[in-house]
């Protein structure tokens, strides 16, 4: 299961270690998650549903799903996709039932800071880079390193050279936390903010669940960079162990070294879709095909050229119908649509897989910025429910701020450009004298999105943008009148 | 609708060849045909042969200016880009990202835009670097269809 060499990423696995699993006795590499421990072990099925006792395996891979929840070392609930594994670890399957206390012996921590930002990817690092130089930063992340999801991302980006293209996500990720590093940035690792109260001025609860602390939390203003999550699909059998999101597919294979199986069956045609297909070849895992419902590729056709000459077919009008097997995938029946989205019988297909890829689209992670009253909006070409917000990224909320996926599912290079403006705007009242100088470079960035968002793959974001933006207006042009 | 737009294949007639002069002295053929926000090409190219009128446009090649000598291919990001030279035998310089590499000298099978086998190819180089730039040999009429390769 474990990747041992690999054309662009190079392994360092950490220190052998030793952890239980249910009482047996298992081998993990230091540094890699309790998931991808269990998963590099054989052991797929991680938790069970709460009624009905159905298998589950990890689906998001990122922290957002809690398909993977366990105990480990006697503490309920842990998400062990983003938990990492340590020395003697003893994990079991869950309770079902609810613990006693909320806070069982639990340190208390009082933080005080100028900008609390939360979420590490590429908006929030960006936003701590820009805001770093003139206030001071808190940077909170639920994951165990700084990254969000630019660490699995081993293609070389697109745009211009400005936004580093032709440089891998992986690359990215290190070059920006190297900046975080060098600056006067408090970072809080492991950490997940769980709660928001407006007490006359900004109030966030986070906790470090396996340090027990929890941390409570005065700022001036909060920048929202929570990212985005995996959608899901419906068909019969989807919540079999195998089906997984294409993201957390990625997460195992590229940050953890181990494959998610020996054949996969992607589902969505998007560029998530494409690229990850290209990336489970590199690692030498079979792709039996991609299916898209749409009548044509949705992402770049470089992306679909590239997996298409090593042989691997694109059924477009095509989706999945059933996924299939005992306690995990064993293959799945697709099939062809027709005009009203309608499976068309005689059609269908049964392929042979041991996993399958859902990269059907992402939505805004909005359950935190929903907490601070800002207002949300469900709009379409955004991706679902996305808070609204001004062009300087502050929402109807003053004081409060989003970037990234969270404002609007889009690239990485807008994320971090949406994470300098929101970092620059937020922290204007600080900088004495430099606040023109700050405009100037906020209006850079405004331009250089602007660039980004010209062209066909520009359309979508750029309607999205402009409705948030405009009901933003109104919004508080409403206020402001009554 | 076009059939890269379906299929994820671009057929010749999408794209904008080079004559048989130019070919003999070898050009980078840039099979990049969608508006996409990307110009890497565009600034790798010692000799200015690659332009475009903005970050979304499409990139254009002159191949007067073009000496094929590679250094947009490994720049890519959409890996949409060979250098073809076409004699008595068509030299084809590819990306090439998967483990192992050939070695040259290496007999291996040429595989057109949809991944079949279409010939013999003789590895005749094999550039490392960030993106693998591998060159084969093969007859002269594949030089517009062998577009990746198989080790057997
Ligand atoms: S092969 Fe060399 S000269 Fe020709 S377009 Fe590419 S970089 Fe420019
Ligand atoms: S670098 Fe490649 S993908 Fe980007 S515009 Fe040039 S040819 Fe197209
Ligand atoms: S929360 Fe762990 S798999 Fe989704």
């Amino acid at each position: 299961m474990r990747i041992i060499e690999h054309p662009i990423i190079e392994f360092k696995r950490g220190r052998k270690i030793h952890f239980y699993y249910n009482g047996k006795k298992l081998e993990a590499y230091e540094g890699e998650t309790i998931a991808a421990a269990l998963y590099a072990n054989g052991i797929k099925i991680l938790s069970k549903s709460l009624r009905k006792g159905r298998p589950r395996g990890f689906f998001c891979g990122i922290g957002k799903c809690s398909s993977c929840l366990m105990k480990v070392n006697g503490i309920p609930n842990v998400r062990t996709c983003i938990t990492l594994i340590k020395e003697g670890d003893v994990v079991e399957d869950n309770d079902m039932v609810l613990p006693e206390k909320e806070y069982p012996e639990c340190k208390f921590t009082k933080l005080n800071t100028d900008i609390a930002i939360v979420g590490g990817g590429p908006a929030g690092l960006s936003a701590a880079i820009e805001a770093a130089d003139y206030a001071n930063v808190l940077l909170i992340d639920e994951n165990h390193r700084l990254g969000g999801q630019l660490i699995k991302q081993t293609h070389k980006f697109f745009g211009s050279k400005k936004e580093k293209a032709g440089t891998r996500g992986i690359e990215i990720a290190k070059e920006l936390e190297d900046e975080v590093r060098k600056k006067n940035i408090k970072i809080l690792l492991n950490t997940s903010v769980i709660g928001y109260y407006d007490r006359g001025y900004h109030f966030l609860v986070a906790v470090d669940k396996m340090n027990r602390t929890v941390y409570e939390i005065k700022a001036g203003k909060i920048i929202f960079a929570t990212g985005a999550q995996e959608n899901m699909l419906l068909f019969d059998g989807n919540d079999l162990p195998g089906v997984y999101g294409a993201g957390g597919v990625q997460t195992l294979m590229n940050v953890y070294g181990v494959k998610p199986g020996n054949v996969g069956l992607i589902v969505g045609a998007g560029n998530v879709g494409l690229i990850l297909a290209y990336q489970l070849l590199q690692a030498d895992v079979e792709v039996a095909c991609i299916v898209e419902a749409m009548p044509k590729i949705g992402g770049y056709f470089v992306h679909a050229a590239k997996i298409r000459r090593c042989g691997v077919p694109i059924y477009t009008g095509h989706s999945i119908k059933k996924a299939y097997g005992n306690e995990h995938v064993e293959g799945a029946i697709i099939a062809k649509l027709d005009e009203k989205w309608n499976f068309i019988e005689g059609s269908e297909k049964d392929i042979k897989c041991d996993f399958i890829c859902l990269a059907v689209g992402l939505s805004p992670t909005i359950r935190l910025i929903a907490q601070t009253g800002a207002d949300i909006l469900f709009i379409n070409e955004a991706g679902g429910w996305v808070a609204l917000h001004n062009e300087y990224m502050e929402t109807t909320k003053p004081g409060i701020y989003v970037a990234g996926d969270l404002a609007n599912i889009e690239e990485a290079s807008t994320a971090m450009l949406e994470g300098k403006i929101a970092g620059l705007h937020a922290v204007i009242e600080f900088a004495k004298n430099d606040k023109t100088k700050i405009m100037e470079k906020i209006k850079e960035y405004m331009e250089d999105l602007e660039i980004f968002r010209q062209g066909y793959f520009g359309i979508r974001p750029k309607i999205a943008k402009e409705k948030i933006w405009r009901k933003y207006h109104e919004k508080m042009g409403n206020r402001r009148n009554s | 609708m076009k059939r890269w737009e379906i299929e994820g294949i671009v057929e010749l007639k999408d794209l904008e060849l080079p004559n048989e002069e130019q070919l003999r002295k070898g050009v980078a053929i840039i099979e990049c045909v969608q508006e996409i926000p990307c110009n890497p090409c565009v600034d790798a190219c010692p000799t200015n042969a690659i332009s475009m009128e903005n970050i979304n446009a499409l990139p254009k090649i002159d191949y007067e200016k073009c000496i094929g000598c590679g250094k947009c291919i490994e720049v890519c990001p959409g890996l949409a880009i060979f250098v073809v030279k076409v004699n008595e035998k068509a030299l084809i310089s590819l990306p090439y990202e998967f483990l192992p590499l050939p070695k040259e000298g290496q007999k291996v099978k040429a595989l057109d835009r949809e991944g079949k086998e279409i010939c013999d190819a003789i590895v005749k180089k094999v550039k490392k670097g960030k993106t693998p730039v591998i060159t084969i040999e093969v007859p002269p009429q594949y030089a517009m269809e062998a577009r990746n390769i198989r080790i057997a």
